[in-house]
């Protein structure tokens, strides 16, 4: 068989930590991500390659399965997968990557000498450290992701499980582990590392379930980020640049797209992970809020709607995680073709939050066929309205309400908004008057310009369609 | 480590003596490839931070360098399982996350 140099190997090492970054950096435009993926790709293939070919791999039979029964599962998982569904599937898959990490750290204890960090029971103190931190992260993402998999798939319930004590619990745990991986550095001991992990794992779940559902763009990416950092603890407790580099971008890449969710949200991190948001307290602090009393709103059926955008020079339409529940993805996207040949400019406009997991709305509209240059991030967007004469509002909420402009004793004070109030009229498609996550009423539901289109998203689109077509 | 050179066990001695050498020098390429993402991932275009997300999984999977040098030693032993175990788990995430990735892009350059 072919048996690589050390130095061969650390060079195949190299290349594949440039193709890695080059990888990442392809996804600054359409244009150039698939060269970016790709490279991704060739990196992943010549560090696997490198390593089955290097002198401590004796025994192929079992790696070579073992890596062609994952290979399968994961293929058939990705091309199964329904794109409504892709953020659980993140969460699934993050979990894999720190229950992977856990294994090796484990592997890496129980027979050392391989990766040169000691003889068994008889590792490195810097190693034994690197090693627990390694695993504690590792077996924090596996449980974590697990609890928001079950979020997202609604297994678990998407309300904010809160219990008494829960923070100084965690604080304690916390603590508990510090003191557990400072004696392990010392001892070594088995025990204690079983320990850590049992820990560890405990931890991950009490984090993530007092978390609300629709805060989930935040933990997605923030175990992503984990995953990037226990990657790089593997790397440090095996001497290993690739491991380091690779979860160094991994885990600045989650901890970027967590800050860019929070600001999406106005939240502080910390606040995010305190969790408890968008419960019962969050509704009883809104006040004026209370169900019963109905104030004026005007009220349309999709004939209205339709005689309204047939009339429309300019659309623009505000999507929100309501309508991928709806599946009206689709229906949307016909909807805006038979305006389109009609001559009506139709955009869309992407509040940052818009999904459950960052750029998971540009996904469903691509999938659905809608162009990519027709849809807009909030920023490029947002000053159009006053010019646009139908802002068509379905499945989202909180990101259009002005409460968050103007009232500094609001839950949402302070979140950036889609200005949708500016437009000529507004079509608001939603179930009924209820408040959104964030439990705050919306005014713009009883303003003048608003016509609320009460219905599923998915059939007010295609009543719509009917209508129009007539 | 039976068949180390002279030259390569007198290395690893002296990198023992020093004290963490292999340490330091891995904190300064973990610190620098931090803000190289810092940079790189900034550029990144916000309509395509869901293939970003399964990328980034799919990279860091790369820990698999790892599994398969325990799942790769001769006999059978524990060490063996749980690198076994791992090399299944990053492998599915590796043709996982570049599966997804390419499928979201394909949607979004056609």
């Amino acid at each position: 068989m072919l048996e690589l140099s050390d130095t061969t190997i650390g060079l195949c090492y190299l290349v594949a930590s440039v193709l890695f970054i080059l990888s990442l950096k392809g996804l600054s435009s359409a244009k150039t991500s698939n060269a970016g993926s790709l490279y991704g790709i060739i990196g992943m293939a010549i560090a696997v390659g490198a390593t089955v070919f290097s002198p401590s791999v004796l025994s192929y039979t079992e790696i070579l399965a073992a890596l062609v029964a994952g290979g399968f599962v994961g293929t058939v998982i990705a091309l199964r997968i329904d794109m409504t569904a892709l953020p659980q599937l993140m969460a699934g898959f993050h979990s894999l990557v720190g229950l992977a990490a856990v294994f090796v750290a484990a592997a890496a204890f129980s027979n050392p000498e391989p990766f040169g960090i000691g003889s068994i029971g008889n590792i490195h103190t810097g190693s034994l450290v690197e090693m627990s931190l390694g695993i504690a992260i590792g077996a924090v993402t596996f449980t974590g992701s697990i609890i928001a998999f079950g979020k997202l798939q609604g297994f678990i319930s998407g309300k904010p499980v809160t219990y008494p004590l829960q923070h100084p619990l965690n604080a304690l745990l916390g603590a508990a582990m510090v003191g557990l991986i400072v004696s392990f550095a010392m001892t070594g001991s088995e025990t204690t590392l079983v320990a850590i992990t049992a820990i560890a794992l405990l931890l991950g779940i009490l984090l993530i379930i007092p978390i609300g559902g629709a805060d989930m763009p935040v933990i997605v990416s923030m175990l992503n980020s984990y995953s990037g950092w226990a990657a790089a603890g593997i790397g440090f407790t095996l001497n290993n640049h690739l491991l380091i580099i690779t979860g160094a971008l991994v885990g600045s890449s989650g901890a970027i797209l967590s800050y860019i969710m929070c600001k999406g949200m106005n939240r502080s991190f910390i606040n995010v992970l305190l969790g408890g948001f968008g419960g019962d307290d969050a509704a009883a602090s809104a006040g004026g809020s209370s169900s019963g009393e109905q104030k004026p709103h005007k009220a349309g059926s999709a004939e209205d709607a339709a005689f309204i955008l047939q009339n429309a020079e300019s659309v623009i339409i505000v999507p929100g995680y309501g309508m991928a529940v709806a599946q009206a993805q689709h229906a949307l996207r016909e909807m805006t073709d038979v305006l389109r040949e009609s001559g009506t400019k139709v955009r869309f406009a992407i509040h940052p939050v818009a999904g459950r997991m960052p750029g998971h709305m540009n996904v469903l509209l691509a999938e659905a066929n809608v162009p990519y240059e027709d849809v807009l991030e909030l920023e490029d967007i947002n000053r159009d309205f006053p010019t646009t004469d139908v802002a068509f509002v379905i499945g989202a909420n909180d990101v259009t309400n002005p409460l968050a402009k103007t009232d500094p004793a609001s839950p949402i004070y302070g979140m950036p908004i889609l200005d949708v109030e500016n437009a000529k009229t507004v079509l608001f498609v939603k179930r009924s008057l209820s408040p959104g996550y964030a439990g705050v009423d919306n005014e713009v539901f009883y303003r003048e310009n608003t016509m609320m289109l009460f219905g599923d998203a998915k059939k007010m689109c295609e009543d719509i369609i009917k209508a129009v077509e007539g | 480590m039976t068949d180390m050179t002279p030259l390569a066990t007198q290395v690893s001695q002296v990198a023992e003596t020093v004290g963490h050498n292999d340490f330091t020098i891995g904190l300064t390429v973990f610190v620098l490839a931090i803000f190289v993402g810092y940079y790189v991932v900034w550029s990144v275009t916000p309509a395509l931070h869901s293939p970003l997300m399964a990328v980034t999984n799919a990279i860091s999977s790369v820990i698999i360098v790892g599994a398969l040098i325990t799942g790769g030693v001769m006999g059978m032993s524990l060490s063996k399982i749980f690198g076994l175990l791992a090399v299944f788990l990053a492998a599915v995430n590796i043709f996982g996350g570049f599966v997804i990735t390419r499928r979201m892009l394909s949607m979004f350059n056609r």
